[in-house]
């Protein structure tokens, strides 16, 4: 299979003159800076020796992050920017979605913006003149055709845009995020569109945060990460290697935030209600919390979890002095402060006897109930009639994740069953 | 560059498509539409007219009608400081399409420089009807240099607003540094006087190093004067033209690939 699009170790710089932000022309020639003025003081390297292929006729989702680099490897493609070094070879016309609408004058009529948008697009007049009617009736535009562009909503606007860019009829497509053009049925139409050009053996190469587009539309994905290619290939994996990287990430920031708010929270921290909800540490540490570990099913710490994993809270306690009295307890919050859920070992009937030195504690949950969210944990070491040891108010957060979008707090194990005269697909 | 350079012509369509737009969205939404073309120069004219004749009292016989000999050299200035000042910001309000769109930038300062050009001449019948109006008419002979004048303006106008466009999109002060350049500009060139007055003489050599001294001077002779006595010096300013498109465009071409990322 031949290849419609080839990227061979690209790279991509984008210069930043941060001295030039207040510089002229006048002060570049006074100070005879004006070649070194041109010259880039800061390098952003956008894309890092990417190099990737597209086959003739399939269709390639790029993923990845903000500011991963989709967007310039998709202009680079299209011939928009040049690469800083490597080459970029496309085999055919094409055509990018990038920005839809792009060019089009806001005092002239559709219908002319339709002509000049295609011209600038590479279609001649005559061109123009034979796709018109399909663009039109495309863009569901009929009756405002002579109208001023600028009396466009954005979705007309947009929906003209995308029919003029498509029936360019390309060899190869561009496509930059544009999908969530018009409402249901014109997206629909899209799809559409994108389906006859796969079917007739078009290229198609989509920039896109919707993983569910991807694993369902596209032969292939790349997937881009602060400008280097991690992954290609099979749409399932390549997404799925994404997910985990994003839940990764994710863990990271859940562990900053933690440190953060562990870190910030005064050793002797004023003595709070525990139904206040500010974050915070108090209590008289005569009994201490040493450490506060979340650990999941693979028995490795981590602020990042599943519905339904099994999650154990481990923390490690010191009393400065031989003690009976004391209780342990934990609480659950989301992320709008309310409790999910709050125990201790004096509520669950356990009578303390005695704690000496350094201890562990582990509360383990053995299914991980609740719905995709961030969430946020007390842990606490008081006395029997309440009064503080150490108290640790929202100090960790924790993230949810879940591939199913209920909604709520807590998730119970369930099942639905039907009877025989009630069908799903 | 020279690849690029004939690419150009492929544009072609693009380019006509372009003046065409911006001819008609100029007026679009006025009650007086495309008349604005001929009212504007008129309107500046007869201000002009006023100031100079009535209040200045220029009662150089030679140089009469005055509305008729002002106009030769207003219009094509015009044409040329519109040009500039429309072409220097045409990268920066084109930007969308330079960023987002394959799209070749040069012709966003070209079509500037073409849809005035259209202005000038749809100004042209109107010094017509002046020149019939005044009984006032020019050389017949002399008027197949006309194209060739408007020809060498064309090239050096082109040559000039692909080079500012250009120097715009790094340093936007180009733009406000012309818009004052272009006023000491015109009281430099022999518009709303003539060359041959007196007051003139002391700067003449000064003057003649204007490039525009001798498209005004070519234009007065042609169309007001008797006679053309200033091939020598057009044809010399056609080759500058050439030289000056063609560093236009180095410097054009030279910062093409940055307008993506700086406009």
């Amino acid at each position: 299979m031949t290849s419609a699009i080839e990227l061979d170790h690209v790279s991509k710089i984008y210069r930043r003159y941060t001295g030039r932000q207040f510089a002229t022309l006048k002060s570049a020639l006074l100070k005879r800076s004006i070649l070194r003025d041109l010259q880039p003081n800061e390098a952003f390297l956008a894309l890092k020796d990417v190099s990737f292929t597209v086959a003739k006729g399939s269709t390639v989702g790029v993923i990845g992050r903000n500011g991963s680099g989709k967007s310039t490897a998709l202009k680079l493609v299209a011939g928009i920017t040049k690469p800083t070094s490597g080459t970029v070879r496309v085999d055919g016309r094409i055509s990018a979605l990038i920005e839809l609408g792009a060019g089009f004058h806001p005092e002239i009529s559709g219908r002319e913006n339709v002509f000049i948008n295609g011209i600038m697009l590479g279609l001649s007049k005559r061109e123009v003149e034979e796709r018109f009617d399909d663009i039109v009736d495309f863009a569901e535009l009929r009756e405002f055709i002579d109208a001023p562009v600028k009396t466009y909503s954005s979705g007309m606007y947009m929906r003209l845009g995308f029919a003029v860019a498509i029936h360019v009829d390309p060899e190869v497509l561009l496509v930059d995020e544009v999908l969530a053009v018009g409402d249901e049925g014109f997206t629909h139409k899209c799809l559409d569109k994108f389906g006859e050009f796969r079917r007739r053996g078009k290229t198609v190469l989509i920039v896109t945060h919707s993983l569910a587009l991807v694993e369902r539309l596209c032969d292939e994905a790349v997937w881009l990460d602060a400008g280097e290619k991690r992954a290609d290939g099979d749409p399932k994996r390549v997404v799925d290697a994404y997910l985990t990287a994003v839940e990764q990430t994710e863990k990271q920031q859940m562990a900053a935030t933690t440190a953060k708010a562990v870190q910030a929270a005064a050793p002797a921290g004023p003595a709070g209600d525990m139904f206040q909800a500010t974050e915070g540490r108090w209590g008289s540490r005569e009994v201490e919390i040493t450490s506060v570990e979340l650990v999941g099913p693979d028995a490795t710490p981590s602020f990042v979890f599943h519905t339904g994993d099994a999650v154990s809270i481990n923390l490690g306690v010191r009393a400065a002095q031989p003690t009976s009295d004391f209780v342990f307890g934990i609480g659950v919050f989301n992320a709008d402060g309310v409790c999910c859920f709050g125990t201790n070992t004096g509520i669950e009937d356990m009578t303390s006897d005695r704690l000496d030195g350094d201890a562990t504690v582990t509360f383990a949950i053995d299914s991980l109930d609740l719905v995709e969210g961030t969430y946020k944990l007390d842990v606490a070491v008081h006395r029997g009639d309440g009064a503080p040891y150490d108290y640790h108010r929202l100090l960790y957060t924790f993230r949810v994740k879940s591939r199913t979008h209920d909604i709520g707090i807590f998730r119970p194990k369930h099942r639905w069953t039907f009877s025989s005269n009630v069908r799903f697909k | 560059m020279f690849s690029n350079l004939g690419s150009l012509l492929r544009y072609r369509g693009l380019i006509q498509s372009l003046v065409a737009r911006e001819l008609k969205a100029r007026y679009r939404g006025s009650v007086l539409g495309i008349v604005w073309s001929f009212v504007n120069p008129l309107l500046l004219l007869s201000i002009y007219s006023f100031v100079f004749t009535t209040i200045m009292q220029n009662n150089d016989p030679r140089t009469k009608p005055f509305a008729v000999f002002m106009f030769c050299g207003l219009l094509p200035w015009t044409w040329f400081s519109a040009s500039l000042s429309e072409a220097t910001s045409s990268l920066i309000s084109g930007g969308n399409l330079i960023k987002k769109v394959l799209f070749p930038a040069e012709v966003l300062p070209i079509v500037s420089v073409l849809a005035n050009m259209v202005h000038f001449l749809l100004g042209l019948p109107i010094l017509a009807a002046f020149m019939i109006g005044f009984r006032h008419y020019p050389n017949v002979a002399a008027l197949p240099w006309f194209p060739v004048v408007v020809l060498v303006q064309l090239i050096f106008t082109l040559g000039l607003a692909l080079g500012l466009s250009a120097l715009t999109v790094h340093f936007r002060d180009v733009r406000d540094l012309l818009a004052n350049v272009l006023t000491l500009w015109f009281f430099a060139t022999p518009i709303i006087y003539a060359y041959f007055m007196p007051s003139v003489g002391r700067f003449l050599a000064v003057f003649r190093l204007n490039p525009f001294y001798h498209l005004a001077v070519s234009y007065q002779e042609i169309l007001f004067f008797d006679h053309f006595g200033h091939a020598r010096s057009l044809l010399l300013l056609g080759a500058l033209s050439i030289a000056v498109f063609l560093a236009g465009y180095w410097l054009f071409d030279r910062l093409r690939d940055s307008f993506a990322e700086a406009v």
